[in-house]
């Protein structure tokens, strides 16, 4: 299974990415802008979620909350979303309407200011805010994704602070900020369009000249931030929350090379030894054999800079101990540590990896973002092909070395939610 | 760059490629089981589903979750196999077996790849056919849906769906509590009740199974026959659901969350059956009501006054008449004002019909988006179940772009008229009763409704006397 893949540039520096597949008439447009949160200046964390929120608010010729309607009367769907260093935006259409999708981007892309005022700044941030209010702070266990990343990565790192931001920090959001993260990062030099599915190259490529040709490069983002970290934690990190939940839930991460990097398949194969599918190592033990565990399990963070989190994610059974429910859990990375991985459990991860590449295949978004993803970290969409044999190369003895030399005491970071009740209780 | 008059203009569209459904082929075992084909052969992998006619409708009183459960412990036993040995093979061969229930089917289901779907369909018929349940499983399974109930009624969104449904239908009426059953009734399920409840309702005779794929129908015929030719049983069909529209008029309950930094609301009333003739205007007439992102609902709660992140309406769809509910969550202190709004939109649809073109949007969507909505094997699988389920004619799918397209204002305003009844809503809120509670029993009094009842978060409706 390959996707066919053919990339150019346009000379503004856009690059383009184009995967026919004529099966169904659809077609994706998927565009990445190599920026997130990562790249939020001191006291404006949110501020780059919360700008994809303004780019659905009209450009010069759209107006506010067209972008969602002529998609939607196009017979389309469409989204975006903001990551520690990436934002995407896309869409999928019925083939015949590929180029409003190019048209609507396009303008957005080099002509969104004249449409930005402070009228819709203050209700996108006030939608934020309830966004901020009904994942984060009204869910249990909302805070984990804010503080996971704070726990792991040093103060002064881009991916220590939290993404969807403080509502102090999006309280102080004004359009200058609006005009000047725009002019810095949304410019075709710093961006990916891709094309999946059902059109003709030729036409293409001509709507996308016609489109996004007469874009003017960017002036040249400022260098990234410097990204390193210690190849290890060095020491055993931990956090206790007291919350309102009903039940203790563990996560305990280890910092692992970036994704995409070398030894970073190693880590990925490890997180299905471990906890992909019932059958994996941590939910055959604690949910299944002690019953301390409701649910479990275990999956790289994907971070492809500096390095990476795989994290082990458990839900203790209500009333069991948050120091049972990590005691049981640290006993299986000890004894994955100590007995290695067997030939059987190898051959199992890669067979349920296998089937959900291909099942991951069917949609052209799915295949649009995955193109679109690897051309903007690795510069080249076609390596995508390679994920299934470079997962396929990684064998026990590699796992085995990895787990000694990643999973151990001196790198690990533990995440712990403790009901309230118990913490009283105690 | 200056002039926008040189750019490019909107572009019009291209000329629509021909889109069809997969092609679809039935037959039927002589032991009664029926069986659904539909090729896709674009990449290697097929999905298999099974669907078997119970779901938690068919429960006896005291039992509610019993289908639920049946569907957690289907693959912890079966012939000689234990449940780590069943998990341990499919996951070999890159897959997993996945079944749970709903209101009105239960099923099981798998997708894996093309060279070793003859294997992996081999012990999804013997986990099917054989299932042995054993009870130190069946009560680790039980235990487990405990600890979901539990996460669940402790999450606002998941309290506030529960709570809705609870105070909506009558305490006697199965809807009123949750499709997997309440900590009560869950607390008294064993594996007897689960052997019980699969004897009488799993078998050859109600069950249809789906494969969807790179498979053609001969192969499919040849594998099914060998597979489940021998299966017997006296399953019999669910009992057609009887539903009382028994929602006490305008009434505000407010399920106390000390604190809340928003409130998880839900406005509605008891809907219609899936079976009604007015389906396809009343799923128009929600998209335009609450069901698109572009829709009034959403634009005035989220793009006009900012109280919320999303605010969404729907019908759920069931053999019975299921609920209509208007679902957000909205700072605390709007709260109010949020309820208002809706109940202004409910009135505004009903008040006059809708302008053409806020039509055409809803239908272009609906129609457009049903090839993107076909793309994988599962998302054709599903949807042909539920035609099953519903018993829905052969050519559904086939017809529906066109009948969609031919839904006229006129005919949404009907629905809108008939189907959103702002006489019978009930107006839930899951939060901070002490910031909510006067301005909404102030706000809605001129509109006729009485006063606010406070409920503690573990007040379940359907186990109060009323």
């Amino acid at each position: 299974m390959r996707i066919p893949v053919e990339t150019y540039a346009l000379p503004n520096g856009l690059r383009v990415v184009l995967s026919q597949d004529h099966a169904t008439p659809v077609v994706a447009v998927n565009l990445w802008y190599h920026v997130g949160s990562a790249n939020e200046r001191a006291g404006r964390t949110g501020f780059a979620h919360l700008f994809e929120h303004m780019l659905f608010q009209g450009s010069a010729r759209v107006g506010a909350n067209e972008h969602f309607e002529l998609v939607q009367r196009a017979g389309g769907t469409l989204n975006g979303s903001t990551w520690l260093d990436r934002t995407n935006y896309y869409e999928t259409m019925p083939s015949h309407q590929l180029e409003l999708a190019l048209w609507l981007e396009a303008d957005r892309m080099a002509r969104l200011l004249p449409a930005m005022t402070q009228e819709k700044l203050d209700t996108q941030r006030d939608v934020v805010k309830n966004e901020r209010r009904w994942s984060v702070d009204n869910q249990p266990y909302g805070t984990w994704w804010e503080r996971l990343p704070a726990l792991c990565f040093p103060s002064e790192h881009p991916f220590h602070h939290s993404l969807i931001g403080s509502m102090e920090d999006l309280s102080e959001a004004s359009l200058d900020d609006v005009a000047e993260f725009f002019r810095t990062y949304y410019t075709p030099d710093n961006a990916v369009l891709t094309l999946a599915g059902d059109f003709d190259q030729k036409a293409a490529r001509t709507m996308i000249e016609r489109h996004f040709g007469a874009i003017p490069r960017g002036s040249g983002r400022p260098p990234l931030r410097d990204m390193s970290v210690s190849p290890t934690f060095g020491a055993w990190r931990r956090e206790v929350v007291p919350d309102a939940v009903v039940a203790a839930r563990l996560f305990l991460a280890f910092r692992v090379p970036p994704a995409g990097e070398h030894g970073w398949y190693a880590a990925s194969m490890l997180g299905a030894v471990l906890g992909l599918g019932e059958g994996s190592r941590l939910p055959k033990r604690l949910v299944r054999e002690l019953q301390v565990a409701s649910d479990a399990g275990a999956y790289t963070f994907d971070l492809s800079k500096g390095s990476d989190l795989l994290i082990c994610d458990v839900t203790a059974r209500p009333g069991v101990s948050a120091e049972r429910l990590e005691a049981e859990v640290v006993a299986e990375v000890d004894r994955l540590i100590a007995e290695g991985v067997t030939a059987e459990e190898r051959e199992r991860a890669l067979a349920l990896l296998e089937t959900s590449w291909i099942a991951g295949l069917q949609s052209a978004g799915a295949r649009a973002d995955k193109l679109s993803q690897f051309a903007t970290y690795k510069g080249d969409p076609a390596l995508v092909n390679e994920e299934p044999a470079r997962h396929a190369a990684v064998t026990v003895e590699v796992m085995d070395e990895f787990a000694r030399a990643w999973l151990g005491a001196e790198n690990r970071a533990s995440l712990l939610y403790v009901p309230k009740a118990d913490e009283e209780a105690a | 760059m200056s002039e926008t008059a040189e750019l490019p203009p909107r572009p019009a569209a291209g000329v629509p490629r021909a889109y069809e459904f997969p092609a679809v082929h039935r037959f039927a075992l002589a032991n009664g089981l029926r069986v659904v084909v539909a090729p896709m052969p674009r990449l290697p992998l097929v999905t298999v589903l099974a669907l078997i006619d119970a779901g938690a409708a068919s429960e006896a009183p005291g039992l509610e979750g019993v289908a639920s459960l049946v569907t957690r412990t289907l693959s912890e036993g079966a012939g000689a196999l234990d449940g780590a040995e069943i998990t341990a093979r499919f996951e070999r061969l890159g897959t997993a077996f996945d079944a749970s229930a709903d209101w009105d089917s239960s099923v099981a289901r798998l997708t894996v790849t093309r060279s070793r779907f003859d294997a992996a369909f081999a012990l999804f018929a013997t986990v099917l056919r054989g299932a042995t349940f054993p009870a130190a499983d069946v009560a680790r399974r039980r235990d487990e849906r405990l600890a979901d109930l539990a996460q669940q009624l402790a999450e606002p969104r998941g309290l506030a769906d529960e709570r809705f449904a609870g105070f909506l239908y009558p305490r006697t009426n199965r809807y009123a509590r949750s499709a997997s059953g309440t900590p009560r009734s869950v607390a008294t399920l064993d594996a007897d009740a689960v052997r019980a409840f699969y004897a009488d309702h799993y078998g050859p005779s109600t069950t249809t199974l789906l494969l969807v794929g790179d498979i053609t129908a001969d192969q499919a015929r040849a594998l099914v026959e060998t597979e489940f030719g021998g299966w017997e049983g006296n399953a019999r069909p669910a009992a057609p659901m009887r539903v009382v529209s028994g929602t006490d008029p305008k009434r505000i309950v407010i399920v106390e969350k000390a604190d809340a930094p928003q409130s998880e609301l839900r406005v509605g009333h008891v809907g219609v059956p899936r079976s009604h003739a007015d389906y396809l205007a009343i799923v128009v007439m929600n998209a335009i009501l609450g069901g698109l992102f572009s829709s009034r609902i959403n634009l005035n709660l989220r793009e006009k006054h900012a109280f919320t992140y999303g605010a969404s309406s729907g019908f759920d769809w069931r053999r019975g008449a299921g609920p209509f509910v208007v679902s957000t969550a909205v700072k605390s202190e709007v709260t109010a004002r949020a309820v208002e709004e809706i109940l202004r939109e409910i009135d505004g649809l009903r008040a006059e019909a809708p302008a053409a073109a806020e039509v055409a949007l809803a239908t272009d969507y609906l129609a457009g988006v049903f090839p993107i909505r076909y793309e994988s094997t599962s998302a054709v699988a599903g949807a042909l179940a539920g035609a099953t389920m519903f018993g829905l004619p052969d050519d559904w799918f086939a017809r529906y772009r066109d009948r969609i397209r031919a839904i006229t204002p006129a005919a949404v305003h009907a629905a809108a008229r008939t189907h959103l009844d702002p006489t019978r809503l009930l107006v839930l809120a899951v939060g901070d009763a002490g910031v909510i509670e006067a301005p909404l029993a102030a706000a809605l009094a001129a509109l006729g409704f009485g006063a606010a009842e406070r409920h503690a978060s573990d007040d379940d409706p359907a186990e109060m006397p009323r």
